[in-house]
């Protein structure tokens, strides 16, 4: 990462922290209307007028989730390569990196949840829509041998548009890399709680955030393998209602509960007090 | 011969597909059907049978042989039934010893509502999941196409094989061009960059063989002594090996 990088503002106006920016208001997409920064940061990041879920970035989910001050961070300097020498991969990490001011898509570390010692992984939708390369695939298998060998849960949040092209077969083949890790996290009787967020999909769908104990999802996100917009050239007609959100994909009997967000600390606590964790 | 070409030939219209390498592979072929949870897919072909002396199970993504064939195996892009009959099969063979068998070839798992609806992502997870600890060898061969997340899904396994003319890709390089550049006519130069044919996976040490076109006798061979060898090993050190094979590939 350039060292400039460190000291740009985040892109997304609403985790910038400085004093300035605290009278500031943003429109929400939803309901159009202009809501203070300082309302929707106190709301969980969630319009105070229609409920809309604005996204959030890894490490302030991170920091939402776990007790305060607990979480250690596991292999943050991993950074991507170009391995493949991909037509305009470099600049895209790069603008990447300074967009989410992270090395790579996904944290990882260890941390506590109401006392309960747990790993957690949280993916950024800032980096490449959080997709899924060597080095994400690489940081997510680490923490499942990590909590395998500390016999500990593993709590993972996901938004992802699935693998990451610009790595080719290397990408799509970190779906069999985590699966595998999370197979044996679990032949040890460990835990794995998946928590899916908007939007989850693709390679992503298709490995470790369908692998989970228990499978948990924000309100109204978008969890599917194929994008919507493939399948509707597809099949030349509109999708019904409500496809691939949620709310349907729990009908559908794929998740264990829709959890909103104010709720998901003590959600998670619950679960982790009933595994013994 | 350009990369792009090698695409459009795995898709070739005239191509062997999966019953012929099975009915050139496999004695006395016995298909079974049905995931046992919703339905028969007629995409993924699979069943049991004997390679030389060896009960081997067999499982092909046949893509069909003319129209009507064709629309019956629905093009050879599955359904989460046929990855789930694939992993019903596959744990029979961990429970009756017998290797399997992959024959790979479609442009991937199957886009649509009802798909969806049934838990595609799901599927190929499971199927990952499972064959990463599957106590039986596992062989897979690219015969055609290996598209994405569709054909991964039965390629998890001890040796991945391409035929020379196949390709597996992360994606297809007319969406890719169309993602980055809006317009698939760059379709050409992303298949160049996406390292998809076998030649290229075999540098990157990402397949263990480059099989020759058209030799189905040949193939059968290599197949045969492939399995004998890995029936030797015994179930910790394949598992073990299998997870290394996969854990070491990236960063």
């Amino acid at each position: 990462m350039e060292l400039r990088s460190l000291f740009l503002k985040a892109n997304n106006e609403l985790e910038y922290s400085g004093n300035r920016i605290r009278s500031r208001k943003v429109t929400c997409k939803k309901c159009q209307k202009d809501v203070s920064v300082a309302k929707i940061r106190k709301n969980n990041f969630v319009c105070p007028n229609c409920g809309h879920y604005f996204t959030v970035r890894a490490r302030r989910r991170i920091l939402m989730l776990t007790d305060k001050r607990s979480f250690v961070e596991l292999n943050r300097e991993y950074e991507s390569k170009n391995i493949l020498g991909f037509p305009e991969y470099d600049s895209k990490l790069q603008a990447a990196k300074e967009k989410s001011r992270e090395f790579e898509g996904v944290i990882c570390g260890e941390a506590t949840i109401g006392g309960h010692r747990s790993c957690i992984f949280a993916m950024d939708g800032n980096f490449m829509m959080g997709s899924m390369g060597a080095v994400v695939g690489e940081k997510i298998t680490s923490l499942f041998e990590y909590a395998t060998e500390k016999s500990l849960p593993v709590v993972g949040i996901t938004v992802s548009g699935g693998a990451r092209m610009q790595e080719g077969m290397i990408s799509l083949m970190q779906m069999s890399k985590v699966s595998a890790a999370v197979k044996r996290h679990s032949n040890k009787g460990n835990l794995y709680i998946a928590l899916l967020t908007n939007p989850t999909t693709g390679g992503v769908d298709a490995s470790f955030a369908m692998l989970g104990d228990i499978t948990l999802a924000e309100p109204d996100a978008r969890i599917g393998f194929a994008g919507p917009r493939v399948i509707e050239k597809t099949l030349n007609r509109a999708l019904p209602k409500g496809f691939q959100k949620a709310e349907s994909v729990l009908e559908c009997g794929f998740l264990d509960a829709i959890v909103p967000r104010d709720q998901q600390k003590s959600y998670l606590e619950k679960l982790l007090r009933m595994h013994n964790c | 011969m350009k990369d792009y070409d090698i695409v459009l030939g795995a898709r070739g219209e005239d191509r062997l597909t999966a019953v012929d390498y099975i009915n050139g592979t496999i004695k006395e072929f016995t298909e079974f059907h049905g995931d046992r949870y919703f339905g028969d897919d007629g995409a993924v072909i699979a069943g049991i049978g004997m390679l030389k002396d060896m009960p081997v199970t067999v499982i092909g993504i046949e893509k069909g042989k003319n129209t009507e064939d064709r629309i019956a195996h629905n093009f050879g892009s599955a359904h989460p039934e046929g990855y789930r009959k694939a992993l019903r099969l596959m744990k029979q063979a961990e429970k009756f010893h017998r290797p399997v068998i992959c024959f790979v070839d479609t442009a991937g798992a199957f886009c649509g509502v009802d798909a969806e609806e049934r838990g595609q992502g799901r599927a190929i997870a499971e199927n990952l999941y499972e064959m990463s600890d599957l106590k039986t060898p596992i062989l897979s061969v690219v015969i055609g196409e290996g598209g994405s997340g569709g054909a991964l899904a039965l390629s998890h396994s001890d040796r991945i094989w391409m035929l020379e003319d196949a390709y597996f890709s992360v994606v297809s390089p007319e969406s890719c061009a169309n993602i980055l550049w809006k317009s698939t006519e760059k379709a050409d130069v992303v298949a160049d960059a996406l390292f998809l044919t076998s030649e290229k996976l075999y540098k990157l040490g990402l397949i263990d063989k480059i099989c020759k076109k058209d030799d189905v006798a040949g193939l059968a061979e290599d197949i045969y002594s492939e399995l004998k060898r890995l029936c030797e090993e015994d179930e910790d050190t394949l598992i073990d090996e299998r997870y290394q094979k996969f854990r070491n590939i990236g960063y």
